[in-house]
């Protein structure tokens, strides 16, 4: 019984960073109908941000996540410009097209310049110990870490001019522009945000496990999955989402192979994309 | 005079090239350039390339009175099947390669098999050791090393001479390799009375093995053994440091035998890998340079110590040369006759291949030794630490 509550824990707290990634994509779906197909890369660009501001200048691992959310943001703003404002309001399959574009020119750049090796970040938290289980101190650091970036851009999207320009975006652009938002300004803000959120994400997960170039696509898939199951186009549901994919995870692996895992989690997907298409947890749009 | 003169150049740069063309030997391969096969596979390539750079130095193989230099031709096969079945198939069609390395795994090997025995090239596998792909009959086909059944039986052995009634946890990576060496290690625990309390695989691609971990804690087994290869088994040596799963004894494949594993830090102290080779190990070859020698040679060249994979690859040139200056010939059939009669020793160690149909191809001499990481003031070693006849340091047992 305490292995499985272990278990579940371990689930929880991974869970909350799959929540942070599926965040970012989410946002940039909700506000401009955008699928962003680089949303691995930038996963994967997050963690190599991690690794080189701690190996190579020496930053503490946790006081490089704010540099990294900061350049994210610029990384992300510069990319809507470069592939995705063009395609705004276009068949939806055109920005499909786009992001995929990026996220194969961004991979195959990685993949040229380290390879497909290993990175490894070494952290050292003290962590808890229950009984035998041991739940370790950078788990728990990366779902506090997402609690506060969660609870951030709730009020930012709720508390400030821009947030709500963005919301207001989201709901209906034409309207929006009409009351003198810059709707283009908005949208590119909106993606600097998914971004930032994706590569923050990214620097999280390396605080966990070692990491290659190639690691981002398992990591979207996870989004994909969270995104489904927390409603298209809500970033709190995407948290709630990333919870309970981490939830079911934790339950199911006590009792079945972990091979397994996989597949019930995309039994899951397909099933609450036809009987709850608006997602399990879509309460209120941004 | 001046169009004779010309005619007599346009002849001698026609001779040159025809006998430049003559006197090169090509072989083929894929390498994983990219993917999760990379480290390993590239390890492999260095091999390759020392022993080809050396052979082409000294002149090239001598077969009679001719001289063969090596030149090789390979692609990028992204750690994936499909690119090996189109690439080894153009290797052989288009590239006109006489002779093939294999690309790095038993899954990629497998695929790789096909093609070779279709076109009756031959092959030598280094890096391939799952047994089955040697049971179907081929022909051409033959395995530097030792087969995926004895992987992991010196840790069993290492085990029970410290903990007679140890349990274990084998826990491993859903590939073929993998596959094959868990179904022999189930197999041999039993006979040595190692009870095996927890019995699981996990996707090649895992990432996370919190869930893993926690039913290896459950499981209360005093050693894990199994892994699969270099990312997998990284990450979960990583986090079972993180976790403090509370084992004795931690046994992986593949992945702690490269040097890159030493950037685990303290994660990497005490975990064992069954190498196929370890630059300590004390054969007297039969040609070749010695283990010693090799790694110094390559350690200087590379700026990195081998691992058994670049040895492996190595010692396949090696095996090749030997094999064609042997039969005076660079004729396949020839070649492949002078492999089944072979029985030597080289810095990998002894070789020798099963030449009855139902087993042709497979390593019947060569023996593995099983390595561990062990810190020696504030630096990682890796020294050996199984067969004690082969030890370098005792046995760490608990292991951390």
């Amino acid at each position: 019984m305490v292995g499985i509550l272990a278990s579940i824990i371990d689930g929880v707290l991974v869970g909350s960073v799959y929540g942070l990634a599926a965040m970012g994509l989410t946002l940039i779906w909700g506000v401009m109908d955008v699928i962003n197909l680089s949303h691995g890369a930038m996963i994967v660009a997050g963690m190599f941000g991690l690794f080189y501001l701690t190996s190579m200048l020496g930053a503490p691992v946790y006081a490089a996540i704010p540099p990294i959310l900061v350049a994210g943001f610029f990384v992300g703003v510069c990319l809507y410009w470069i592939a995705v404002h063009r395609v705004i309001g276009r068949p939806a399959l055109m920005s499909l097209l786009a992001t995929f574009a990026v996220n194969m020119v961004l991979i195959g750049l990685g993949t040229a310049a380290w390879g497909t090796i290993l990175f490894n970040v070494p952290v050292s938290l003290p962590g808890i110990t229950w009984q035998v289980y041991t739940f370790t101190g950078t788990h728990m650091m990366a779902a506090f870490l997402t609690a506060v970036i969660a609870g951030l851009l709730y009020l930012f999207l709720h508390h400030t001019r821009t947030g709500k320009a963005i919301r207001a975006v989201a709901g209906n652009r034409e309207a929006a522009e009409l009351n003198g938002i810059p709707t283009t300004q908005v949208l590119s803000l909106a993606f600097g945000l998914g971004v930032a959120l994706a590569c923050t994400a990214g620097a999280l997960i390396a605080t966990l496990f070692p990491f290659t170039v190639l690691s981002g696509s398992a990591y979207q898939l996870k989004s994909f999955v969270v995104t489904v199951l927390g409603g298209l186009g809500n970033p709190a549901g995407a948290l709630f989402g990333g919870v309970a994919l981490g939830l079911l995870e934790g339950l199911a692996t006590p009792f079945m192979p972990v091979s397994w895992t996989s597949v019930i989690e995309f039994v899951v997907f397909v099933v609450v994309l036809i009987a709850f298409p608006r997602g399990l947890f879509n309460l209120r749009r941004p | 005079m001046k169009k004779l003169c010309t005619i007599a150049a346009a002849g001698m740069i026609l001779a040159t090239s025809a006998f430049a063309a003559d006197d090169t030997l090509t072989i083929g391969f894929t390498v994983s350039q990219t993917g999760a096969l990379n480290l390993d596979s590239v390890a492999q390539l260095h091999g390759f390339e020392m022993w080809r750079d050396e052979v082409n130095a000294a002149g090239g193989i001598k077969v009679g009175k001719r001289r063969y230099t090596v030149r090789f031709v390979s692609y990028d096969d992204q750690s994936q099947g499909g690119r090996v079945q189109q690439l080894y198939t153009r290797l052989i069609v288009q590239d006109k390669s006489q002779f093939l390395f294999s690309p790095y795994s038993s899954g990629l090997v497998a695929t790789a098999a096909i093609i070779s025995e279709q076109y009756g090239k031959l092959m030598l596998t280094t890096g391939a050791a799952e047994a089955k792909t040697y049971q179907l009959g081929n022909k051409y086909l033959f395995q530097l090393y030792t087969s995926a059944d004895h992987y992991l039986t010196g840790a069993l052995d290492a085990v029970k001479s410290k903990s007679p009634n140890a349990t274990i946890a084998l826990v491993y990576s859903d590939d073929p390799f993998s596959k094959a060496v868990a179904a022999a290690t189930r197999v041999q625990a039993g006979e040595r009375g190692l009870k095996v309390v927890l019995d699981e695989s996990y996707p090649p691609n895992q990432t996370d093995f919190s869930a893993i971990i926690n039913k290896i804690v459950s499981s209360k087994a005093d050693a894990l053994v199994g892994g699969g290869h270099y990312p997998d088994g990284a990450t979960l040596a990583r986090q079972i440091y993180d976790q403090k799963a509370g084992l004795k004894w931690m046994t992986l494949l593949v992945a702690p035998d490269s040097p890159q594993f030493a950037s685990l830090g303290s994660a990497a102290a005490g975990v064992s890998v069954p190498s196929q080779w370890a630059p300590q190990v004390t054969y007297k070859p039969d040609f070749g340079p010695t283990p010693a020698a090799f790694a110094k040679a390559f350690e200087k060249k590379y700026k990195i110590p081998p691992g058994y994979h670049a040895a492996g690859g190595y010692a396949g040139g090696l095996i090749f040369q030997h094999a064609i200056e042997q039969a005076q010939s660079i004729d396949p059939e020839k070649v492949a006759a002078s492999l089944n009669a072979m029985n030597v020793t080289t810095l990998f160690g002894p070789t020798k291949f099963a030449i009855d149909a139902k087993n042709h191809g497979l390593q019947i001499a060569h023996e593995m030794v099983l390595t561990q990481w062990q810190m020696k003031g504030s630096k990682l070693v890796k020294e050996v630490v199984w067969p004690t006849s082969a030890q370098t340091a005792p046995l760490a047992y608990p292991y951390r």
